[in-house]
């Protein structure tokens, strides 16, 4: 066995050559996974930061005011309660009056003067709920202002903060789970507003769009997957679709603005213009989306069908569709999702006006959760960033529940052919 | 009356002549039991049942657009109108008092002038109402009644109901065609309107952007868009590309080539989380977490005047949305490289890496480009970011702790404000929408064109 010769790849500087290229290739796949990793990590911090946020949302500084009703000689009768001019009823008894005096001896005189504006309509609420509190003495928390509220938090103004400190330490302020969050509406008070007129907003507008998108985008898929003839009508149309879908959404609302206020100028901010504009820009996505699930049906369905008689018609609504419905669904939900976060094409069509009561129906003023959460955003006051971070949770919520629908969807009903 | 109730009405009526059509097809198949019908009794139904509720819910469509405005034209024409004011806000809010004490929504009025519009809106609304109704009757009586005549035991009438279905499926195709058209139109025709009063070269090539929508005669020099492009590229396709191209890339090399399957199952949902979240979420998180980061950054390293309203944060925070963009773009143009061309690369004795770099990353190079493509056209048409994040100073400057403004951000300003819509200020976003549009426009069409010029090459 003779000495090897002196091979290339035994030289020192070949070693040395490979042992860098081994380095190299380890820093690239570390610089992928930091990629990766980075992205998550802006992504987990952004949920962090806005549930940190939020979850003071969900409450706010409540006073508790001690109130024995019987002292204030307000009586009604209870079947005058069912009334919707209870609270009228009631103001006229001076519950205002009632309420405010009793905040003056539990509170004293400076804490009284900060419960919030109509405090004592969350009383009268609660006499119409029950009204045999009328004769006991009861504890209410009354939500506080918003000034005491940010002295509480621990900025704001300075000199309110000893007054949050002692009413504090007494045990009459404290921040509370708040229920009315989810089913008030807007407010000029951080301390007073709720989300359910934004969201009922956006659940009328997203009926709209879907009443409007998804027969459309559907019938749509069908004609250009399987009745199209390949000639270039079917070809503008084919890239009139795929451009709409890459449109910025704000020119949708352009086009809601310039058409569909035009043609119904009285429905400025109602959600059946909001539901039409955000429908057009749905539409392509559903196409889209439905057209994978159509072209997913094995051809061997069609011809079964063909061969035993059924006409075009027939194939399509009988076989073809049930077959593809659940791919057709979970592009919707998916294409529903986006539009239930989109702004900015709402802004334009005037969805941005302060709207305090929920709307009655498709034509009355509403706002929707984004929209809301934009305006909130734009509000000075400390309370209103923590409300705007829980309107952001709700929003994330719904749109986690949606998209885990279609997943859901996806794998039940997905079928390898 | 409200159009939904004379849609329901239609819709009544069409179940009326589906039942009926077909106890007529049942009643022929009785009469003669060995006869055979030319087609199902179901057939027989929906061909009555469309015949009816298609014209009279096409009725109901025209009827709830023209009938508000004919009963506005009918209100001004009685007496009591001829004392309202010419126009402006003052008529507008006498005559919506009016309407909502004659509907019935308020209880009384509030100003006395409104009180002798109240009677003729009420009558007005009432004829419109037996109008409306009646007509529908007639229209759905009518078609009824015409296709019900028409049925015979050998009357085809599958073939007459699958070609209404047919017509739906075409004009269902044409809406997408008609939704362009509507853009296009509207668009070219507000920027028109806005070119009669600005000159396009004062628009397309001036510095100086600041419309005052109070004025009435505008300064053609203050409509200068060039800040506006400048800052919607700066934003949109420098800082943000500069963090979603590196990234998106590194993000997809990595999920194709080194991670295991189970990594991949969970890493590309995730990551794809991204696209997901609503702009407004990530406009908040630029204004509130994001921007005063930077502005912090900007002054602890010696930069006194840095802005809370920065180009860096809103184009940040862009670059993040748009990562997962990149990323499956660039991941579907590498899986569509032939694995023949890898294969061959590192039996050559190449690492992976080099494999990546040398190869892979080049043959699928026209894909990854026509990404970023989409990726920029995406970028630049976002909205809520900038308007929460990159300020509304109209800033021509490089340095990006700068307050920048962008197109889509003075089109919110224009048309969210108060001013007319006959004003320049006002059409300026329609003609900042159509430059947009078009942009966009351009540049997907010329992405999708080199994907598939770049797919084919493979094939």
């Amino acid at each position: 066995m003779s000495e090897l010769p002196d091979l290339p790849t035994r030289s020192a500087a070949y070693t040395q050559r490979l042992k860098k290229r081994y380095a190299a290739e380890r820093r690239f796949k570390l610089a992928g996974l930091a990629a990766i990793l980075i992205s998550v990590a802006v992504l987990a911090f952004l949920l962090v930061t806005m549930t940190m946020n939020g979850i003071g949302g969900f409450q706010r500084a409540e006073l508790a005011v001690k109130v024995d009703f019987r002292k204030t000689g307000i009586t009604v009768d209870p079947s005058s309660l069912a009334l919707p001019s209870a609270m009228q009823t009631l103001e006229a008894q001076d519950l205002p009056g009632a309420i405010e005096a009793f905040a003056q001896e539990s509170l004293g005189e400076e804490g009284a003067a900060q419960l919030a504006g109509g405090a004592w309509r969350l009383a009268g609420e609660k006499i119409i709920d029950d009204p045999s509190i009328l004769t006991r003495e009861v504890v209410l928390h009354l939500p506080a202002s918003s000034n005491l509220a940010s002295a509480l938090a621990g900025d704001g103004q300075m000199q309110l903060q000893p007054l949050a400190r002692q009413l504090k330490a007494e045990g009459k302020l404290s921040e509370n789970f708040d229920a009315g969050f989810l089913t008030r509406s807007d407010a000029t008070d951080a301390q007073q507003v709720g989300i359910w007129g934004a969201l009922k907003g956006s659940i009328l507008t997203m009926l709209v769009t879907l009443a409007f998108a998804f027969p459309i985008g559907v019938l749509a898929a069908l004609y250009l997957e399987e009745y199209a003839p390949k000639n270039r009508w079917t070809e503008l149309i084919e890239v009139t679709i795929n451009n709409l879908a890459a449109v910025p959404s704000i020119i949708f609302g352009l086009l809601g603005l310039a058409v569909f206020l035009w043609i119904f100028p009285n429905f400025r901010s109602a959600p059946l213009i909001g539901g039409l504009t955000l429908a057009l820009m749905t539409m392509p996505v559903i196409v889209i989306s439905g057209r994978n699930a159509i072209k997913a049906v094995p051809p061997s369905i069609r011809n079964g069908a063909l061969a035993i008689g059924a006409s075009p018609i027939q194939v399509v609504f009988h076989h073809v569709l049930p077959l593809a419905l659940p791919g057709i669904l979970t592009g919707t939900i998916i294409g529903m999702a986006r539009a239930l976060g989109e702004t900015a094409p709402l802004l334009m069509i005037g969805m941005r006006a302060f709207v305090a009561t929920p709307p009655d129906g498709f034509t009355s003023p509403a706002t929707v959760l984004p929209v809301q959460i934009f305006l909130w955003s734009d509000e000075i006051d400390r309370g209103f960033v923590e409300r705007t971070s829980a309107a952001i949770i709700v929003l994330l919520l719904f749109l986690l529940v949606m998209n885990g629908v279609a997943i859901y969807l996806r794998n039940r009903f997905e079928k390898k052919w | 009356m409200s159009p939904a109730i004379l849609f329901l009405l239609a819709l009544g009526l069409g179940l009326a002549g589906w039942l009926a059509g077909r106890a007529r097809a049942w009643s022929f198949r009785s009469a003669a039991p060995r006869g055979r019908l030319a087609s199902l009794p179901s057939y027989h139904a929906w061909y009555v049942a469309l015949s009816i509720v298609v014209p009279a819910g096409l009725f109901v469509v025209v009827w709830s657009i023209v009938s508000p405005q004919l009963v506005t034209q009918a209100v001004l024409a009685s007496p009591g109108a001829a004392s309202l004011p010419a126009f402006g806000m003052q008529r507008e809010t006498l005559l919506a008092e009016a309407y909502a004490v004659a509907t019935g929504a308020a209880g009384g009025v509030f100003r006395p002038e409104a009180r002798d519009l109240v009677e003729p809106y009420r009558e007005a609304l009432i004829r419109m109402n037996t109008i409306g109704i009646a007509v529908t009757l007639i229209i759905a009586f009518l078609g009824g009644a015409w296709s019900f005549l028409r049925l015979r035991p050998d009357f085809v009438a599958r073939t007459r109901v699958e070609r209404m279905v047919m017509s739906a499926l075409l004009l269902a195709s044409l809406v997408a065609v008609l939704t362009t058209l509507g853009i296009f139109v509207s668009l070219v025709f507000e920027t028109i309107r806005f070119f009669g009063m600005i000159s396009p070269v004062d628009f397309l090539f001036g510095t100086h952007w600041g419309p005052d929508p109070m004025s009435d005669n505008p300064d053609p020099s203050r409509y200068g868009a060039i800040p506006l492009f400048w800052g919607t590229i700066y934003i949109g396709a420098v800082i943000a590309m500069i963090v979603a191209i590196p990234l998106g890339l590194m993000s997809a090399i990595y999920l194709t080539q080194y991670a295991s399957p189970n990594w991949r199952k969970w890493l590309k949902p995730t990551l794809e989380i991204l696209a997901g979240v609503p702009t407004v979420v990530y406009g908040y998180f630029a204004a509130l977490t994001v921007a005063p980061a930077v502005r912090d950054a900007a002054q602890s390293i010696g930069i006194a005047n840095a802005s809370s309203e920065s180009a860096l944060a809103a184009g940040l925070v862009m670059g993040v949305m748009i990562i997962p963009f990149v990323s499956s773009m660039a991941d579907d143009s590498i899986a569509a490289v032939p694995r023949a061309m890898r294969d061959g690369s590192l039996a050559m004795g190449a690492t992976t890496s080099e494999t990546i770099r040398r190869v892979l990353v080049p043959a699928a190079l026209p894909g990854i480009v026509a990404g970023v493509m989409l990726a920029i056209s995406r970028a630049i048409g976002e909205t809520m970011i900038v308007v929460m994040a990159a300020g509304a100073a109209a800033n021509l400057t490089a340095n990006p702790l700068e307050a920048m403004t962008t197109v889509t951000f003075q089109i919110v300003a224009m048309l969210t404000g108060e001013g007319s819509f006959n004003h320049p200020a006002t059409l300026s976003a329609f003609a900042l929408g159509f430059v947009l549009f078009l942009v966009t426009l351009a540049l997907n069409f010329i992405a999708l064109r080199v994907v598939k010029k770049f797919r084919e090459a493979y094939e």
